[in-house]
């Protein structure tokens, strides 16, 4: 298949994938977070509020779509554009697999694999702050500026300790491409712990890791670093003024953000898409246990819900599951499914560590985020770098 | 395909340069110059290194202008005056440009012109050969910057600080 036709189709595969969780990712907060409160969450648009995620889309589409009048026009529509073009493109270098197969056309499980794949996210995302920071401005809104000017000053503060987060995995894996150092995280200690860079030798970045987890919670401006858009004290930040499809970019941009930096810590830390334990351990079934749990559970509950809508639509899902996990019995399914399924399942848990926190946490005070990026975060990755650098030396 | 893309990105560069000094408004000028950073990288990346391209979007493009832009904001600068320019920049500003641009072009064709030849898409600089020059041949130019620069960090936090009584 001739490279350009194949990049398409590529493309268009990860974009579509992509932008489906996107879609459902808000529906998963919406119920997770309702029922960390108590509540029921999405129930209403679909079978468990399934559709909801597609009623608030055409919501957002035929709302009216306001600008202000003291606004600068130009920058008011560029922001929101820029915003979600940057927060989409960042996705282009993430690695999702090993070599794949399908219909007989062999390919690599990622859109493009850059010698400077990681430089190249760094400076997608340092580009990210010019939507948010542009949006505040051009609104001509004081909520929204202040909304904007926090933005900034936070992202590039959080910038640096996420940096300095990854620099220990950059020492360890002596590579810039994310494929490569994916690959050096292939294999296992004593026959069991994997060789993630979290547990590698011969020092585990688990300071690296909290480093990064921190700064990229602050970068993607989530609870508990929410500030640029705290409602309590400022409307809604930098996007006050918006309405209809320009409000949705940003909201897109946000959780796109989120999957990236999710993704990049699986990749960073978390070995990408190598299983947790060793073939020998019969890891290779884990997604047929885990689906079959899941078709078991939705049996159960379909049994107690009320007949009709609820309980047909849990019986269904569970048939689904059951046959999924069935598809993974295959070893030709497995073997490209399974690096798939270990990819998504660590992205998966980051996304639910979003939703988790910002469940818990409240939020921190402006003066307190930034003496914690600057007076704690900072020195503690500096600290991880020098002494990952001395060990990584000292072991030759 | 290399030299389309090099045109392309040229005249991007040359156009957002040129709108950087026509526009009137601070934040427009800024975002000119974002531009053109952003096609400098790409000319970079054309030429085979990579990791000056990135690092050239992430310090320039990305950490710089975000101060710059934040500075902006923060003063919340205006739309500049035009004032009545002089008649003489006027008749004269053109052709002096044009005369001194010649004469810069003129003495790197001289200086330069015998040298090996540019090549478009030749990967040679990587990031790890980048990376030995660096800390090996050149360690004490490197270090006695970051030195310097350091200095300029800690004079600017004593001239900003506020005095206490």
């Amino acid at each position: 298949m001739p490279f350009f036709l194949l990049s398409v189709v590529k493309a268009l595969v990860v974009l579509g994938i992509l932008l489906l969780t996107l879609l459902y990712m808000q529906w998963v907060e919406r119920k997770v977070i309702a029922h960390i409160q108590g509540r029921w969450g999405p129930h209403r648009v679909g079978p468990h509020g399934l559709l909801q995620p597609f009623a608030d889309t055409v919501k957002l589409l035929t709302k009216e779509d306001l600008t202000p009048p003291h606004a600068n026009k130009f920058f008011f529509v560029l922001a929101p554009f820029l915003a979600v073009s940057l927060a989409l493109l960042s996705v282009a270098v993430i690695p999702f697999g090993g070599e794949i197969e399908v219909f007989g056309v062999k390919t690599t499980a990622q859109l493009t694999d850059l010698n400077i794949g990681l430089l190249f996210l760094f400076a997608v995302t340092s580009l990210g702050v010019y939507g948010i920071a542009l949006a505040g401005w051009a609104s001509n809104n004081k909520y929204a500026l202040l909304g904007g000017l926090r933005s900034s000053a936070q992202m590039i503060s959080y910038e640096l300790s996420l940096t300095l987060g990854v620099v220990g995995v950059l020492l360890l894996a002596e590579s810039l491409s994310l494929r490569q150092i994916v690959d050096a995280q292939a294999g296992y200690y004593f026959g069991f712990l994997p060789r993630w860079h979290l547990f590698q030798g011969p020092w585990p970045q688990v300071v690296g890791f909290l480093v990064y987890l921190a700064a990229a919670f602050a970068e993607t401006n989530r609870i508990p670093f929410d500030l640029p858009e705290a409602e309590t004290e400022l409307v809604a930040g930098f996007h006050t003024e918006y309405s209809s499809m320009k409000f949705a970019m940003f909201f897109m941009a946000e959780y796109a953000n989120m999957i990236t930096v999710s993704c990049l810590a699986t990749v960073l830390f978390l070995g990408g898409w190598h299983p947790p334990l060793p073939q020998s351990l019969g890891i290779q079934f884990a997604p047929v246990l885990v689906a079959a749990l899941g078709a078991g559970m939705l049996f159960y509950h379909g049994q107690g819900a009320p007949a009709g809508k609820q309980r047909l639509s849990m019986q269904v899902f569970g048939v689904a599951a059951a046959l999924m996990g069935l598809a993974f019995l295959a070893p030709a399914v497995r073997a490209t499914f399974s690096p798939l399924f270990w990819f998504a399942a660590k992205s998966g848990f980051f996304l639910f560590l979003y939703i988790w926190v910002r469940g818990t946490l409240p939020r921190f005070r402006y003066d307190q985020l930034m003496s914690f990026g600057w007076k704690f975060l900072f020195p503690v990755g500096v600290a991880n770098v020098l002494i990952t650098a001395l060990m990584v030396a000292l072991a030759g | 395909m290399h030299l389309f893309l090099f045109l392309t990105f040229a005249l991007i560069a040359v156009g957002c340069a040129v709108n950087l000094l026509r526009q009137r408004h601070p934040i427009s000028s800024a975002l000119s110059l974002i531009g053109v950073m952003g096609s400098l990288a790409v000319l970079y990346l054309l030429l085979g290194a990579e990791f000056i391209a990135a690092i050239q979007v992430i310090v320039y493009a990305g950490a710089i202008m975000v101060l710059f832009l934040f500075v902006i904001m923060l003063l919340n600068a205006g739309e500049e005056a035009r004032t009545q320019r002089s008649k003489l920049a006027r008749v004269l500003g053109l052709p002096l440009a044009g005369a001194l641009l010649a004469q810069l072009s003129f003495v790197v064709w001289r200086q330069l012109g015998g040298g090996p030849e540019v090549e478009f898409g030749g990967f040679v600089g990587s990031t790890e050969a980048l990376g030995r020059a660096l800390f090996r041949e050149y360690v004490l130019p490197f270090e006695v910057t970051s030195v310097l620069i350091l200095v300029a960090i800690v004079g600017a936090v004593v001239l900003a600080r506020k005095e206490v009584r």
